[in-house]
Formats: structure tokens, sequence, C-alpha cells
């Protein structure tokens, strides 16, 4: 069992929903990434989410792509993010990590070096915001090689008759895309979600997380109730850069992090107790 | 001596996948899925109606004004000495350009599917102003994405779009040019899908757009043949065109991919020479990868991030291109070369003084290679290039190149 299966597993059987974060590596600056991963770790997160910095972050909001534009400047790329989820693993075995970026990086490294690369790192899934089914049969030949796992995104867009085609190809879990729009964008309908989060259910019996326009500790709950897991990603993100531009020291903005994490987390596990009861 | 292709091949592309070859395709994210999906219905359905057909003679003869002439620039070519240069007269169109042709089919598209909100991308200006001047026609809300840098370098073209009626967006992500403004579109898309339709300029994108930009420039080159046969009483021995996206170029060279006999050359941006590593030429110095929704040749790092370009013209400073394009260059039929941009200017200065005409600069990258390869050839043979665009947007840029201050 992949260690991304294994942890939906667990958290299933506490009867606990999953909490995701999101950063990208190398910002705001290279150094912060590893032990900001550790302190999110601590702060209740339960599958890390890396962002590979890309010039073209096509599907992200104005907060994510300055996210990118700072690691980029920063000369951060695939190989430097490889290595450090290398040093991620070296305090962390358990957490399950995933890779999320654009195809360009992986196709020029070349599928088989990067799956190699990238299971030997740690790495245990990958999704690709700009591979739909239809061109993923060259990446996932190799992450199956590997036994990395690929998560796929479904949109509010995706009809019925496309469903089974990204549920027949994903594994580890499956990323709903709450809203049409880029990522840190709007708010939520959160009926329209469960009505989606439902459909998906019908189709697959791997967890169904949801992210994009997941804020704060109310966000989070209501979304965890209708869901297996929420992603936090711009929220985070932002509140990172904004300690480190106003002069902050690292170790501020992982509090400020783990702060805002905690709180999301008590409002998911509250949720948990609520609809125990 | 270029390779040649089975007539049967080249009508099968791109493949329901649309691919062209290895390249092409669909990498976008999952939300736009569906609506390229209902496109690619919709274009299918109505690209074989005898209707819709007749809609869009009807507009490219009477709003665009085709056909456009096929006209024999004797002064230039004697000058030369070589082949005999005809120049395919898109500076004539509505708006000053071959980008209208698109424009005009695909606003029909949207205007089919019901959808009251356009939104482009643009570069030097000349798709904003097309997409503007027909969503001005047919009462359509216009958004125009467009580098910052672009903004300024382009200024008439901007205000040109204001008095269209069309909002146009600086993008300021990136390197501020063409590529972050289709980043640009393509988030307003994913963001407004519903009730928005993506006008792309460029045979560039996710698949179908490739395909449909290309059938609507078509036009360009069924015309330029019926001419050539018409004028000279044979085809003519070459093709030339400049290529950014390249739809001046599919759209003059497709009618003619099975005609064996002519020779056909795509010119991209040479900036400050290939040798420099400054330019946007994917196609002469760059290699395969995917951005824009798919894959295709790119200007890009060992890293796989794509690299900026650099061009003295606007529309031709892109790191990618088309697919078919790439597919063309693999396969042998097209030669891809590039012209810099001192050769560029110097035959925007002799074309505008031997017939006064006035290129484009992404013209001119053409009407530069044209010079070079007219001088190898003979009095006998023919040349046709596609002068795809008016230079006045250029004006500002010239005199400033020249040290003039207006």
């Amino acid at each position: 069992m992949s260690r991304i299966a294994q942890r939906f597993a667990d958290l299933s059987a506490a009867g606990r929903k999953a909490l995701i974060t999101y950063v990208v590596a190398g910002d705001p600056t290279p150094g912060l990434t590893v032990p900001l991963l550790h302190a999110l770790v601590d702060a209740g997160a339960d599958v890390i989410e890396v962002g590979v910095p890309f010039s073209d972050p096509m599907s992200e909001g104005p907060v994510i792509q300055r996210g990118h534009e700072r690691a980029l400047k920063n000369r951060v790329r695939l190989r430097d993010v490889l290595s450090m989820v290398s040093e991620f693993r070296e305090k962390d075995p358990d957490t399950p990590l995933l890779l999320m970026g654009y195809a360009n990086p992986v196709e020029h490294m070349g599928y088989p070096a990067f799956a190699d690369a990238a299971v030997k790192a740690g790495v245990d899934g990958l999704l690709t915001v700009d591979v739909p089914p239809e061109e993923v049969e060259r990446v996932n030949r190799e992450l199956k090689r590997v036994g990395m796992d690929n998560i796929f995104l479904i949109a509010p867009t995706t009809p019925e008759a496309r469903l089974h085609l990204i549920t027949d190809q994903a594994s580890g879990f499956i990323y709903y895309v709450s809203l049409k729009g880029v990522t840190g964008a709007g708010n939520l309908d959160i009926d329209d979600v469960s009505d989606h989060v439902s459909r998906i259910r019908l189709c697959t019996e791997l967890p169904v997380c949801v992210g994009f326009g997941i804020k704060d500790a109310a966000s989070a709950a209501a979304v965890a109730r209708v869901a297996d897991g929420v992603v936090v990603g711009s929220a985070l993100v932002s509140l990172v850069a904004d300690v480190i531009a106003g002069g902050g020291e690292p170790a501020e903005a992982m509090a400020a992090a783990a702060s805002l994490l905690g709180e999301i987390r008590s409002g998911i596990d509250a949720r948990s107790v609520t609809d125990a009861l | 001596m270029t390779s040649k292709l089975d007539s049967r091949l080249i009508a099968s592309m791109p493949d329901a996948q649309g691919r062209f070859g290895d390249y092409g395709g669909k990498f976008v994210s999952e939300t736009l899925m569906h609506a390229l999906a209902e496109l690619d219905d919709v274009y299918r359905m109505l690209s074989k109606d005898p209707d819709f057909q007749r809609e869009f003679d009807h507009d490219l003869a009477h709003y665009v004004g085709r056909p456009s002439p096929l006209y024999e620039a004797r002064r230039w070519s004697d000058m030369i000495g070589g082949a005999r240069i005809y120049l395919k007269r898109e500076d004539l169109n509505h708006t000053g350009a071959h980008k209208i042709n698109n424009t005009v089919g695909q606003a029909l598209l949207a205007k089919h599917m019901g959808k009251p909100r356009v939104i482009a991308e643009t570069g030097a200006g000349q798709h904003g102003v097309a997409t503007a001047t027909i969503a001005a026609r047919l009462g359509l809300e216009c958004h125009v994405f467009m580098g910052a840098e672009d903004v300024q370098r382009q200024s008439l073209n901007v205000y040109r779009m204001k008095l269209l009626g069309a909002t146009v967006v600086p993008v300021t992500s990136g390197s501020s040019t063409l590529k972050d403004a289709m980043n640009e579109a393509m988030r307003d898309w994913v963001t407004n899908v519903d009730n928005t339709f993506y006008i792309i300029g460029s045979v560039a994108g996710p698949h179908p757009y490739p395909m449909i930009v290309r059938d609507f420039q078509c036009v360009m080159g069924r015309e330029a043949r019926a001419q050539s046969l018409a004028q000279t009483g044979r085809l003519p021995d070459a093709l030339v065109a400049c290529v950014g996206g390249g739809s001046n170029a599919i759209g003059l060279f497709h009618p003619f991919l099975q005609d064996d006999a002519v020779e056909i050359y795509g010119v991209e941006a040479g900036g400050h020479g290939i040798g420099t590593g400054r330019h946007a030429a994917p196609l002469s110095a760059g290699s395969p990868g995917v951005l824009h929704g798919n894959r295709t040749y790119l200007m890009q790092d060992e890293d796989g991030q794509i690299t900026e370009t650099h061009s003295v013209s606007a529309g031709l400073d892109y790191p990618g291109v088309g697919p078919e394009h790439s597919w063309l260059k693999d396969t042998g039929r097209v030669t891809y070369v590039s012209a810099d941009d001192t050769e560029a200017l110097a035959a925007f200065h002799r074309v505008t003084r031997t017939e006064g005409i006035m290129p484009a600069l992404e013209t001119a990258h053409a009407l530069a290679y044209a010079e070079k390869l007219a001088a190898s050839m003979t009095p006998e043979q023919t040349i046709v290039v596609n002068l795809s665009g008016r230079g006045d947007k250029d004006i500002l840029t010239v005199a400033k190149i020249d040290g003039i201050e207006l």
C-alpha cells in the first residue's frame, strides 16, 4: 500500500479527515522550504503537496503565481525540489508527499528519469495540472513502474461521461477543484461541492479531497463535512510570503503558518466530533 | 530539397486527439476539457454546414474585403535581380492584417454557441484589434489581454482597441509579453468558461484551436494558389511567410503542402542573432516541450522553464509555435529559417521605398528571407510571400530605432 493510501486508510479508521497543505518549493526562500514542511506536519498536516516552480503557471491565481516567480528567482528547479524532498524524508519517513506542477519541467527531465529520481527522493505522487487523462499515458506508465500515485483533478465542469475516464487512471486520491477559476479565487458553494463529491463517489472508492478557495477554519470545516480531505494552498503561501516580505524572520513565518494551520485543523476536527455525536 | 508528403496524411492531421504526429494535443486543466470538447463538436458540425460556410464567406467578402490581391512587386524584384516576387496582400484586409480572417470565423462560432463575451490575447495588438473589431460588430463584450511591455510599445493599437469598445488588460506577470498574455487569457477563460468564448489568435493553444485557426486562415493559400495559376499560368516555385505562432504561415502553406514542386519556407524571428540566444526562433534553435495546451517546439532552458524571447516585432515575440509547424519541420516538408532584427528592418525600408508598401515588422522577417532566396533563383521563377500585415502600427518603433524623435 502506498504511503498516500496508508494515510487515508488510517484517517478513515480514526474517523478523521485529511488536511493537505500546499507550498511552492523555494518560496519565499529555498532555505525555508524543508523547515516549513516539518512545521506544517507538526501543526497537523496529513499530506504534503509541494509545488514545482514553473515559468508559466497557467492555472494559478496571483498569490501562487508570485510564489512560482519568487522560487524561480531563487533558481529553484525540479532537481532542487527533489533534493528538498530527500532532505525532508531524513526526518519524516511517514508523511505522504506529492509534487504538484506543470508538464514541461517533468517532460524535459524525461518521464523515466523523473520517476526514478522522484521515488528515490521519497515522493509518493504526482499531480500535473495540465495533463488530463487524454495525455497521461507516457507519464502514467513510468509512475506505475515505480509505484507512485497519479492524482487527477476533477472540476465542476467535468461532465458525467468523463468521470470514469479520470477515475480509471487515478490513484492515491481525487482532487476536486471546488470552483471554476484559478487557485485562491472566489467563495465556496458548499451545496454545490457536496453534489459533485457525491457524484464522484459513485465512480470511485478513492478518497475525494477538495481544494481551491479554502482559506480558514470555517471554510475548511464546511468542506470536511462533505469530503475526505481539504487542501489549503494560497492562504498559506500568502501568509508566509507576507511575513518574510515584511522583514519577519523565518521562525515567525513558520509560526504564523503553524498557527493558521492549527486553526484549520481544529475546525476540521471539531466537525468530526460534531458529526460523531 | 524538401521531402514529399502524402495528401491523405496531410488531410488526416490533426487526429481525433488533436495531434499532428507527436505534437499538439490538449494539455490543459480539467476545468477547460469540457469547453474544448464542446468547441470541437460545434466546429466539426458547423464546418460541414453549407449555411455556416456561406455566412463566413459572405463576411470575408463584404466585411474583410476578400479576396486580397496577389501583387507582383516589380521594382523590388528588379532590384534583387533574381526570382519574381509576388506579395499576398493581407495588409489590405479590414484592420490591416491577416488576423481578421480568423476572428471573423471564431466570432461566428461564438455567436452560434450563444456566448455573449469574447476574450483574446495579443502581442503586436493586431489580433486584439481584429477581435475588438468583430466584437463591436456583433455586440459582444470584449476583453483583450496584453503584456504590459507590449502595451507600451504598441500604444496605437491599444488605443484602437479602446475606441472599439474593448477593455485592454495589461499583464504584468512573468515577462509581461505575449506568452504571459496567453496565460492570463487562459485564467480568465477557466473562471468565466460558461459565458465566454476564447478567440485564440494563432495556430497555437490546445486542440481544436490549431485546427480551427488553420482552417479559417487557409483562405489565403487557396486564393494565392488560384491567383498564381491565373496570373502566371503555374504554381509558384517557393512560398515564404513569417512564423511567430504561425497562423499567416500555415494559412498560406497548407493548400500547397501536396504540391511537391513548391518549396516552402517559414521565417522565425532571429532577434539579436540565433548565436546570441536572444531570439524567438523555437523551430530553429529550440526543443519539443509542453506549453499553452500543446506539445511543440519551445524556447526553454535545461530545466524545462520557458525562456524569455527577443524580437523587434511584438507579434513574433513568442517562445512556442503552432504544433503543425513542429510536425512539418520534422517531416522536412517545410524549411524553417530565421531573419534577425537588423535584416528585418533593412527589408522593411527596402520594400517601403521600392514598392510604396509599408509592411509590418513581423512581415519584414519574411521579406528579408525572400530577398536572399530570390537572389539565388532565376527571373523565370516566382516566389509568393505572405504580406501578412501593414506597418503603420510599427512606425514609432522604427523611428525610435532610427534615432528619430516624432
